[in-house]
């Protein structure tokens, strides 16, 4: 596939503007599926969490969860959304070999939430307004794994397996109206309605919300429309494509603006957009072209006759409104000052989409300074090494852990980010890490002792310094006792016990 | 056969089971009683598509031993029952008449065969159907026509032709059907038997290979009134695995049969269903019905709905479309046939390569019509409109039900008609479901059951009677009333005129009224 | 006269995925012609004030507790598969994307 010539960012914003749309897909975490009683929970092993409706076996019938319907209605309520007095489902109709019926239930042209909006902050703390058109309810398909060809991806495969534990999972689908006016901001209000969705999941409890297993999707359509002069009308709308597969919140930026660019170099050229889906590529930064959408795109939407209408009572909607959480804006300025950070302190938090992972870590114990440390610091530090998302590597509660065996002086610093380390390579809590790699601080005195002494008779000149009141000199002693715990000391306690030795002898 | 036997398997399923509770005959004899019958005559009916003699003895052999230990039993325990294909079972193969699924042996069962077991009742096989219950005539099967044991040459009607021809030919007391638009009645009226339609939600779906999902019901088919109530009281009720299951406490059904009486019932005739179109000596037998139901203390008279000329024409949108939809997970992944287009290619080739060798004719007709009715641009002339006829229907029944108490009808047109008959003329077949398919789009319930033969050809007639949505009982009440009354003025019941199948036996004719 | 033509039904017949013959698609091209004449005429009376009716028996807000029950095994599962690798599904290769 030839590289696609790239436009300079802001010489394409020079010549166009850009117009987005989202598609957010979100994975509630009820205990069961959207229409069968198997567990919600994929991964493990491959068809165990299924049942006769999630294979779409001959003669079963779906049944909807009322949880994720409540569920919707709240998510529906915090977008800002009307709820429909009367919603349905429909049935949309395409083959395709991980959807288990061969057609997907959604809802078409009643969906439960319509017509809210969204408040985004962009990184220098401008406020952006996000249109919301709808948010429906429907299933998940199953997981195609493609084997053989190089890539592991579709093309070249030589067959496909599937499995269908992830069949029926229970979706909300959140779309946005056509979104103008982001400028050169397009790249970062992405990243920030993503940001902000998922802040509202995670908010109300009912999503995992991890980017990286799939809770949270985002699909993005871009188009372009060329600057007109001031005076003219402006030109119409160009030509969109849909990125997909885009699963972290740094590619929902760098997605953007590599379609920009794409987009833009190609009508600069004289060329024309492709109405196309186009996907994501998490390893080079690039998308490249799927199946055009044409005119075989008819998925005969009918009203779904195995489930009934959704009717939602008016006391139902007020008490799940009344059980909103904050909005997002309003939590950040809360948490902002009950954490007692500085603005640059706490935009590096949110921009770095680290808030959620912060306020859990505090909810597990942890000092809102130490949690927002080790987060902005060690993990997000580890996150770019190995190119993954810093809230996938580990647990807000194993961080919470880890930093109470730093308070508790269990740990140092050093020793504590090699036990991060090994939770992060899965092998198990921090207490478990410290176990089994046998890294706890040497608290015990009488080791301690012993070592000192040796190094104080190993060095009497120095020995003779700290006794003459130069307690700088007590570093060497110091340096050669860490060496021989290796690392595993309290260098302050080390400090002490040298003192009171040097001065005893 | 012995003698004992020839009486085991013409007898009600309501007097088989006084037999069996009292010890006098036991499961395992029906049971196998009702396997040589089949053994006996199948090879000509061929309703049929599958029998295990030994699990069915087995599940007999159980019932037997339950009650040999003093365990209080359902009345119908260890009656045998035919299940039509449609219905999965977990321990016998399930095709719905199609080659698709050929083979195919469920991982579950159906609630109403959940129910079935839990009762004690013995599955004694799987009855043919037109593939998918798309037809009137059994002639759509994957596997071979069933014949309609009045006339061998003959239609046994459809889609479920297997078990009404079962009943009729004493090879079951009791099956079940499947009625979408005349499924269980339209088989009843040819062969002379008893079927009826449950209101939409008085029987679970769950586990009925799905036709069209809003018109589907499962329902009795029998040899008597009183059996179709006794087996409608073991498979009605709610199902919470059912959206469209109603949670209503429903009335037993056999009560109705047993406190039968017309007196001061108003009966509304269609007048839309009653004349043109049908056949004059069927019509012959349906007005000796209305008259002696009108002598028993009945009030008959004519009602009409306007909208029904429209009904046929919203019933073929209607079920096509989704039957496209739900015959759509049929593709080679999970279960069932699949064939490898010649060199190979891709899923997409394998699944339309399957679909072709897998469905037949019939099926492929309807996915296509039902596709177009639902595909952009024609949506809203078909499909959309035709659940605006479904409206007009619904009134038309509201207002109707409004005067009367119950409405009638011949069951159909014409009486059986021979083996490939309306071959190659789909729109003719289709109309043979023109008085039975209302009652599906109004989710009401219907009932068919004999009343005579027809003069010029000596084949059976049905009678169908349809009441409001919830009021299945009403119509065994008058079901009941004019069995009996038919069945007093004849001296015998009509199903004991039947051609005897298998001349080694003993004489059919020995058997008496019941 | 409806205007159903070939190129229609073939339409139709790769939107539900059925490798029809030419000679199917000439006869369905007939028949389908035929019937939708016959019931085209459910818009003759399907006027604007006439609400549809998708369920016979109106019901709404049907709702399962959110309790787990039974699940297939996988052997259960991969019983009637025409190909499977032990614990999934195989199907030869994929043209399309997933939509």
């Amino acid at each position: 596939m030839a590289k696609a010539q790239l436009m300079d960012f802001d010489k394409a914003l020079e010549l166009f503007e850009p117009v987005l749309g989202f598609e957010v897909h979100v994975e509630l975490n009820t205990k069961t599926k959207m229409f069968s009683d198997a567990p919600n929970y994929f991964g493990g092993e491959p068809n165990t969490n299924i049942t006769p409706v999630d294979l779409g076996l001959p003669g079963s019938l779906p049944v909807v969860n009322g949880e994720a319907v409540r569920y919707s209605i709240s998510l529906g309520l915090a977008l800002g959304c009307s709820i429909a007095p009367s919603s349905r489902f429909a049935r949309k109709n395409y083959f395709y070999p991980d959807l288990a019926k061969n057609y997907q239930i959604s809802q078409f042209d009643e969906p439960i939430a319509f017509g809210g909006s969204v408040d985004v902050e962009l990184p220098d703390g401008r406020m952006f307004t996000v249109p919301i058109e709808r948010a429906h309810m429907e299933e998940d398909a199953g997981k195609l794994t493609h084997v053989g060809g190089a890539t592991g991806r579709i093309q070249g495969a030589e067959y496909s397996l599937v499995d269908y534990n992830r069949a029926g999972v229970p979706l909300v689908e959140i779309v946005t109206d056509i979104i103008y006016g982001a400028e050169k901001d397009a790249p970062e209000l992405a990243k920030a309605y993503v940001s902000t969705i998922r802040d509202i999941v995670v908010a109300l409890g009912i999503s995992d919300a991890r980017m990286e297993r799939g809770n949270l999707r985002c699909d993005a359509n871009i188009s372009l429309r060329p600057r007109t002069a001031p005076g003219e009308p402006p030109a119409k709308l160009g030509t969109r494509t849909e990125t997909k597969n885009v699963n972290s919140l740094r590619s929902v930026e760098r997605a953007i603006r590599y379609e920009i660019q794409r987009q833009a170099q190609i009508l600069a050229d004289g060329g024309t957009i492709i109405q196309e889906t186009r996907h994501w590529h998490e390893d080079t930064g690039t998308t490249s072209a799927g199946r055009p959408k044409s005119d075989a795109d008819d998925y005969r939407y009918f009203p779904e006759p195995d489930l009934l209408p959704v009717v939602p009572s008016p006391e139902l909607i007020e008490e799940l409104r009344a059980a909103l959480p904050e909005p997002p804006a309003a939590r950040r300025r809360r948490l902002k000052q009950e954490w007692g950070f500085t603005d640059l302190e706490f935009q590096d938090v949110q921009n770095a989409g680290l808030l959620v992972e912060v306020a859990e870590t505090v909810a597990a114990g942890a000092s809102p300074q130490a949690a927002r440390k080790w987060w902005s610091g060690e993990i997000s530090r580890l996150a770019n090494a190995r190119e993954a998302e810093a809230s996938s590597l580990v647990s807000p509660a194993d961080v919470a852990a880890l930093v109470a065996l730093v308070d508790s002086g269990a740990l140092n610093d050093r020793l504590a980010r090699q036990v991060l380390e090994g939770v992060i390579d899965g092998e198990g809590t921090p207490q478990e890490v410290v176990d089994a790699r046998g890294l706890a601080v040497v608290s015990d005195d009488g080791a301690l002792i012993a070592a000192i002494d040796e190094a104080l008779a190993a060095q009497p000149d120095v020995l003779a310094k700290i006794k003459d009141g130069k307690v700088q000199a007590a570093g060497a002693v110091i340096g050669a006792v860490m060496k021989a715990m290796k690392g595993q000391a309290d260098a302050a306690r080390v400090r002490e016990l040298v003192l009171e030795r040097a001065a005893a002898s | 056969m012995t003698n004992h036997d020839h009486e085991l398997i013409r007898m009600p399923a309501s007097a088989l089971a006084e037999k069996l509770t009292s010890g006098e005959v036991s499961s395992v004899e029906a049971t196998r009683a009702h396997l040589d019958r089949i053994g006996a005559v199948d090879g000509e009916v061929h309703a049929f598509l599958h029998t295990d003699p030994a699990l069915s003895l087995r599940a007999a052999e159980s019932i037997d031993e339950r009650r040999a230990a003093g365990e209080s039993l359902h009345p119908l325990a260890g009656v045998p029952i035919a299940i039509k294909d449609v219905i999965v079972t977990n321990d016998m193969p399930t095709t719905s008449g199609s080659k698709i699924l050929e083979g195919w042996v469920p991982p579950y069962d159906a609630t109403v065969m959940q129910k079935l077991r839990a009762a004690g009742l013995v599955p004694i096989g799987k009855t043919n159907m037109d593939e998918f219950a798309m037809g009137s005539s059994t002639e759509h099967s994957a596997y071979g026509p069933t014949h309609n044991p009045w006339d061998l040459e003959r239609i046994p009607g459809g889609s479920g032709g297997g078990s009404a021809a079962a009943v009729a030919s004493f090879e079951a007391p009791l099956a079940l059907g499947s009625d979408t638009g005349g499924s269980i009645r339209q088989p009843a009226h040819v062969t002379g038997t008893v079927g009826v339609k449950p209101t939409y939600g008085g029987v679970s779906r769950y586990g009925a290979i799905a036709l069209a999902s809003s018109l589907d019901q499962i329902g009795p088919v029998s040899r008597t009134v009183l059996d179709s109530a006794l087996l409608h009281d073991v498979i009605g009720g709610h199902d919470p695995r059912d959206s469209t299951s109603l949670t209503d406490e429903w009335p037993s059904m056999a009560e109705a049969v047993r406190r039968a009486d017309v007196k001061g019932l108003k009966i509304g005739v269609i007048t839309e269903l009653d004349g043109d179109g049908f056949q004059p000596g069927l019509l012959e037998r349906f007005r000796e019905a209305l008259d002696l139901l009108a002598a028993a203390g009945a009030e008959i008279v004519d009602v009409s709905l306007p909208s029904l000329e429209y009904a046929i024409s919203a019933y073929y949108l209607i079920m096509p479309a989704e039957a496209s939809s739900n015959l759509a997970k049929f593709d080679s992944v999970r279960f069932g046939l699949r064939v490898n287009p010649p060199g190979g290619g891709t899923v997409e080739d394998v699944m339309a390569a399957t679909r072709e060798v897998g469905f037949g004719a019939e099926a492929k007709r309807r996915i296509i019509l039902g596709t177009y009715a639902l595909s952009a641009g024609y949506y809203d002339a078909y499909y959309g409109s035709a659940q605006k006829v479904r409206t007009l229907v619904q009134r038309d029944f509201a207002a109707a039900f409004a005067g009367v108490d119950v409405l009638v009808s011949p069951t159909a047109p014409t009486t059986a008609f021979k083996l490939g008959q309306n071959d190659g003329d789909p729109m003719a077949m289709y109309l043979n479901d023109i008085a039975t398919i209302p009652a599906n789009l109004a989710g009401i319930p219907g009932i068919s059951l004999p009343v005579g033969l027809a003069t010029e050809d000596g084949l059976p007639v049905g009678i169908q009677f349809l009441a409001p949505a919830r009021e299945d009982a009403r119509l065994y009440g008058v079901g009941g009333a004019l069995e009996r009354l038919l069945e007093e003025k004849w001296g015998h019941t009509l199903i004991s005129q039947a051609p005897d199948l298998a001349p080694g036996e003993m004489n059919a004719a020995e058997e008496g009224a019941v | 006269m409806s205007e159903i033509t070939q190129e229609q039904v073939a339409h139709l017949a790769n939107l539900a995925r059925i490798a029809l013959t030419p000679q199917e698609i000439a006869s369905l091209t007939t028949e389908l012609g035929s019937i939708v004449d016959n019931v085209a005429k459910v818009s003759e009376v399907a006027t604007a004030d006439v609400p549809a009716t998708s369920h016979p028996i109106p019901l709404q807000n049907v709702y399962r507790p959110d309790v787990p029950g039974t699940t297939l095994t996988t052997e259960q599962a991969l019983a009637g598969a025409p190909d499977h690798d032990g614990s999934r599904f195989r199907v030869t290769a994929i043209l399309g994307e997933e939509q």
